[in-house]
């Protein structure tokens, strides 16, 4: 009896191990190939210029145009969604904080917001694309993404406003503040760092998106001038590139997806960093 | 100093505040009437049972069966969940409860980057490595001649996909279980093994439900890695090893051409309706789940 405990207990600490260290080391390989095929690929060209005739053949060109496309989007998109969504989280966190019932029906909505696949914001994108008549183009696209990080951006920032105590709250009406001024004057200061870290988190999630840009941002091998025109995408350059036969496009998509893993990359190792720099302004209690 | 007065200011932030919240908080419903109107004209036409049952899908002369597309993506999300299932909980398990808080610390970098990594770059490495270790090594394994684009590299990307998602929600889980409740069995002789499958276990478990929903409902709507691996052949497979084709990936493939055959527009918008269907009951069950387990826990 003891002796078959024992075994038990060490098979499945054996399997845990095996568990742990393989999700570990599939991190590791898909990193691997990633930087291994990448590199190989790339080159000053690939990165600063905008394809050129015959691109689609082999021939000379770069992902400038995803590059910019891709930051370009996405900055509008968090932007945008920065706008929206911190007055919301704020007036969760301070108008509603009595109201629990309210509070919890929101967060319960954003929840199931946030777990509506992007494919579905994007035909949703297009089917309103549609009504109103607007062709594939930056706007279109920066909407649907918009509204697609939306509540990774309102539901981070909630965690974090969460935690600014009660007394911080109270101290701040006895010196006779609105609450528009607690919202926006110390909530938001109290809780800087994963304002940030929230901001970094959507825009990683936005610019990593394909699904949701595929038909509303379109496609174009030309620099993003206008609103109003189409744009590349790194998501979509990979994914295009990729499905050419010849391979020299191919070479070009793992370029993309090295520089796309890289930009994102750095989004978390920054929201890391940044995370433990804003103190000073916080108040510990 | 301002241009206005702080009531003033008070008032517009306020109504700035309002107007965000019932944008936030009309989307879903947005979303599902937008959709709803675009599909209404299949779903006027045709039954609602011969749209989700019928296995013919021939745009081109009307027939609209989403049979194929419903049983590939089952397939896909099955086998990723079964995979990725055991060893969430098997990793969860093992770094919550027997190794040092250091541990947790190299894991949760690794799962945030797991999480981040884009789903065209988990399609590519598919591409890469997933899809020649299929048709080369484990087809040959089992005597079946496969291309490796198929159901079981789609739910093998998925999975691997899927597994930050679990493991964050069941990493929190565990780690939420008070201290007594362990210290309680520990001190009437159970062993650790005999602890964590009798009392840690039975207590996470509705947790542990949730957890496997939420990354059910996400891997049901995944779109780009499994279009890019899967095969995208309108089929029902028979085996693992057979191309199939997903919910999702239709939408992302046949855009370009929606608008030239009628009602084919109407037809997607209704495979995107089904999806967010599927996610939102999904997500709603499993919140009823995380809400139980939050009042055991309490």
């Amino acid at each position: 009896m003891k002796r078959s405990k024992k075994i038990e207990e060490s098979f499945f600490k054996v399997l845990m191990v095996i568990a742990t260290y393989s999700i570990l080391a599939v991190l590791a390989l898909i990193m691997y190939s990633i930087f291994a095929k990448g590199i190989k690929a790339m080159s000053w060209e690939v990165l600063t210029t905008v394809p050129s005739g015959g691109y689609y053949y082999g021939k000379g060109g770069g992902i400038l145009n995803a590059i910019l496309g891709s930051l370009s989007l996405a900055f509008g998109a968090t932007l945008l969604a920065f706008l929206i969504g911190l007055p919301v989280a704020l007036y969760i966190n301070v108008f509603l904080v009595r109201y629990k019932n309210a509070v919890r029906m929101i967060r319960f909505i954003l929840d199931l917001v946030w777990g509506i696949p992007s494919i579905v914001y994007g035909a949703f994108g297009f089917s309103m694309m549609i009504l109103l008549g607007i062709q594939t183009s930056l706007l279109a696209g920066t909407i649907t993404v918009t509204l697609f990080i939306l509540p990774i951006m309102i539901r981070s920032m909630d965690e974090i406003l969460r935690t600014v105590p009660i007394g911080l709250s109270e101290a701040a009406y006895s010196l006779g503040s609105n609450k528009s001024e607690l919202a926006f004057k110390i909530f938001t200061r109290q809780t800087i760092s994963g304002i940030i870290t929230a901001i970094l988190l959507s825009f990683g999630r936005g610019i990593g998106d394909a699904a949701s840009v595929l038909f509303t941002a379109g496609y174009t091998d030309n620099l993003p001038n206008s609103l109003m025109e189409p744009v590349a995408t790194l998501p979509l350059s990979i994914f295009f590139q990729l499905s050419s036969p010849v391979p020299a496009v191919q070479d070009r998509a793992y370029a993309s997806a090295l520089v796309l893993t890289l930009i994102i990359l750095l989004v978390s190792l920054f929201s890391r960093g940044l995370g433990k720099r804003y103190h000073k302004t916080k108040i510990n209690f | 100093m301002y241009l206005l007065n702080r009531i003033q200011r008070h008032r517009v932030n306020y109504t700035w505040m309002i107007v965000s919240l019932v944008l936030v908080a009309s989307l879903p419903f947005l979303l599902f009437l937008g959709l709803y109107l675009k599909s209404f004209l299949l779903i006027h036409d045709y039954h609602l049972g011969d749209l989700l049952f019928s296995k013919e899908w021939k745009p081109g002369s009307g027939k609209f069966g989403f049979y194929p597309f419903i049983v590939g993506s089952i397939w896909v999300t099955l086998i990723a969940m079964l995979i990725s299932g055991p060893i969430c909980i098997l990793t969860a398990i093992y770094v919550t409860q027997y190794t040092k808080k250091r541990f947790l610390r190299i894991m949760h970098p690794a799962i945030d980057i797991l999480a981040g990594i884009p789903s065209v770059v988990y399609g590519l490495w598919g591409i890469l490595v997933i899809v020649p270790f299929i048709s080369d090594f484990v087809g040959p394994l089992f005597g079946v001649k496969t291309l490796g684009y198929s159901i079981l590299a789609a739910g093998l990307v998925l999975s691997i996909m899927i597994i930050p998602f679990i493991l964050n929600i069941l990493i929190e889980i565990f780690r939420t279980i008070p201290i007594e409740l362990k210290e309680a069995s520990l001190s009437l002789g159970a062993t650790q093994w005999e602890t964590i499958k009798h009392v840690l276990f039975k207590k996470a478990l509705p947790g542990i439900i949730a957890a496997f929903g939420f990354g059910l409902a996400r891997a049901f709507g995944e779109t780009m890695a499994v279009l890019m691996v899967v095969g995208n052949v309108v089929n029902l497979p028979k085996s693992v090893f057979d191309p199939g084709y997903t919910l999702p990936a239709l939408i992302a493939n046949n855009y370009g051409e929606m608008l030239s055959i009628p009602k084919y527009d109407s037809a997607l918008m209704f495979a995107a309706l089904i999806l967010l269907a599927v996610s939102l009951f999904f997500n709603l069950v499993m919140h009823f789940f995380i809400d139980r387990y939050n009042k055991l826990a309490a």
